[in-house]
């Protein structure tokens, strides 16, 4: 069986800090990530960050990730991409598999930092071959570098929404129109402001009634919707376009935490169903942590900052740092994170992570 | 369409250097790229055809996590060609329903 101090499962934002934070204070750490590349979501943001100095804004994703991928390689974290954790058994043993065969870990402390997916939205033709998700677009021409389609009708205007539409523009694709059924643009306006320079419409009060096509998209109806959502008939608009993008909102992936019997609470503002944890982002399960989307979802800065308090707490934990000294730092990543947590979305989180602690602390009070 | 120029990230890294398979038909693929990336690059959209109905399936999720875009690749069944790389001479096939095991 294989051993380590900290396993962190998954290399995005939160999982490569927690992967640096614990090599750093000496902790043997493993980093295994599904996908045969580090970076997570990093590495298809090619847009700049927001924030202050500290947070990296001003820098664009790919090239913070770049900056993480050095600091991991140095620091010697065992890396260990395309691979698959399978299950968690006992809190503390982890299933892998890499390459078809299967492995054993034993890890004293686990970090899950497994992020999200994107939420789907069903409409007639939603199946079809073109209908993708906003996020699943912005890999395929950042990253892979080839375009999903010539014509896109993007639906969704929070920031997802519109910082894709923006990338598949720069990518040369036509952004034929950005939907959404709110009766207002969601994301901010920097990003909205983008593609209203290059001539893109923004159509709020709107959502998509029909996918047409036989094999794939050719075309989709596009209709005005009412204060509840409901459909307007007589205001239907036919689109010729070959791919419909949805960034609808995302989903914490935490199978994982489930598995390992972790209690869970629903927090609307923080995208469905989470792990309940504490300010050292320690789960139910006594060593078990949790980092970035995977514990609500919120941006990548935010995600770096709980991936290091998830590590901090995970080797403090272990005897390598001091609690004084782990004190000081958690305090200083929460008053980093402060910043995001503050306007119309930021408060909603900041009161979703307080429920999250105060429910934890419930459930202590019971055990 | 392969995005061979960039404002941001500049020209393609790589180059279509090798071929997969895709139903007997062999099309250009970049190492390193996903085999959904190749497929879509050569205009192909249907992955992999519904049990039931024969409904079309293709690329929706990227990650991995939706499992729609699955195939049968060197004779493996519902193989994820979104996190899965190319190959040379990989032979890929249109899966219907839960594919066959041919191994």
């Amino acid at each position: 069986m294989l051993t380590t101090d900290v396993a962190v499962v998954g290399a995005g934002p939160a999982g490569l800090l927690a992967a640096v934070d614990a090599a750093k204070a000496g902790a043997k750490t493993m980093l295994i990530n599904e996908y045969i590349e580090p970076g997570g979501q990093l590495t298809k943001q090619i847009h700049k960050f927001f924030g202050s100095e500290e947070h990296k804004a001003g820098i664009r994703g790919i090239d913070i990730a770049a900056k993480l991928f050095k600091e991991i390689d140095e620091l010697k974290v065992d890396k260990r991409m395309a691979t698959v954790v399978w299950s968690i058994f006992h809190s503390n043993i982890l299933g892998i598999a890499h390459d078809g065969k299967s492995e054993m870990l034993r890890a004293h402390k686990i970090i899950l930092a497994t992020g999200a997916s994107e939420n789907a939205f069903a409409f007639p033709g939603w199946t079809l071959p073109g209908v993708m998700g906003a996020g699943a677009a912005q890999t395929l021409i950042n990253l892979q570098r080839v375009l999903p389609g010539q014509r896109v009708l993007m639906v969704g205007a929070g920031n997802v929404g519109l910082i894709v539409a923006y990338q598949l523009l720069q990518a040369g694709a036509e952004v034929v129109a950005v939907l959404d059924a709110l009766p207002y643009i969601g994301g901010y306006s920097v990003h909205s402001a983008k593609i209203a320079r290059d001539g893109v419409p923004i159509w709020t009060s709107h959502t998509v009634k029909k996918a047409h096509g036989r094999e794939s998209v050719e075309g989709a109806t596009v209709v005005k919707v009412d204060k509840q959502w409901e459909l307007i008939p007589g205001t239907e608009r036919e689109l010729e376009v070959d791919t419909i993008c949805i960034a609808v909102g995302l989903t914490p992936l935490t199978e994982l935490a489930w598995l390992a019997k972790c209690k869970f609470t629903w927090v609307p503002a923080l995208g469905g169903y989470v792990p309940l944890y504490d300010d050292k982002m320690e789960t139910t399960v006594k060593g078990l942590y949790v980092a970035g989307d995977c514990a609500g979802i919120e941006e990548a800065s935010t995600a770096m900052e709980e991936g290091r308090i998830a590590a901090i707490s995970a080797v403090e934990s272990l005897g390598l740092i001091t609690q004084q000294r782990a004190y000081a730092l958690r305090a200083a990543a929460y008053e980093r994170v402060k910043e995001f947590r503050i306007g119309p979305f930021g408060e909603m989180r900041d009161q979703g992570k307080r429920f999250i602690w105060r429910e934890r602390e419930k459930y202590e009070g019971r055990v | 369409m392969r995005i061979e120029d960039h404002p941001i990230l500049g020209p393609a890294k790589g180059e279509a250097t090798i071929e997969i398979e895709v139903d007997g038909r062999k099309i250009p693929a970049v190492p390193g790229e996903m085999i959904s990336s190749a497929l879509i690059a050569a205009g192909i959209k249907v992955f992999r055809r519904t049990h039931g109905k024969g409904e079309a399936r293709g690329y929706f999720c990227g990650i991995g996590q939706c499992t729609d875009c699955m195939m049968t690749v060197d004779n493996m069944p519902s193989i994820r060609t979104c996190i899965t790389p190319v190959k040379d001479g990989m032979k890929i096939k249109t899966q219907s329903g839960h594919g066959k095991w041919e191994v």
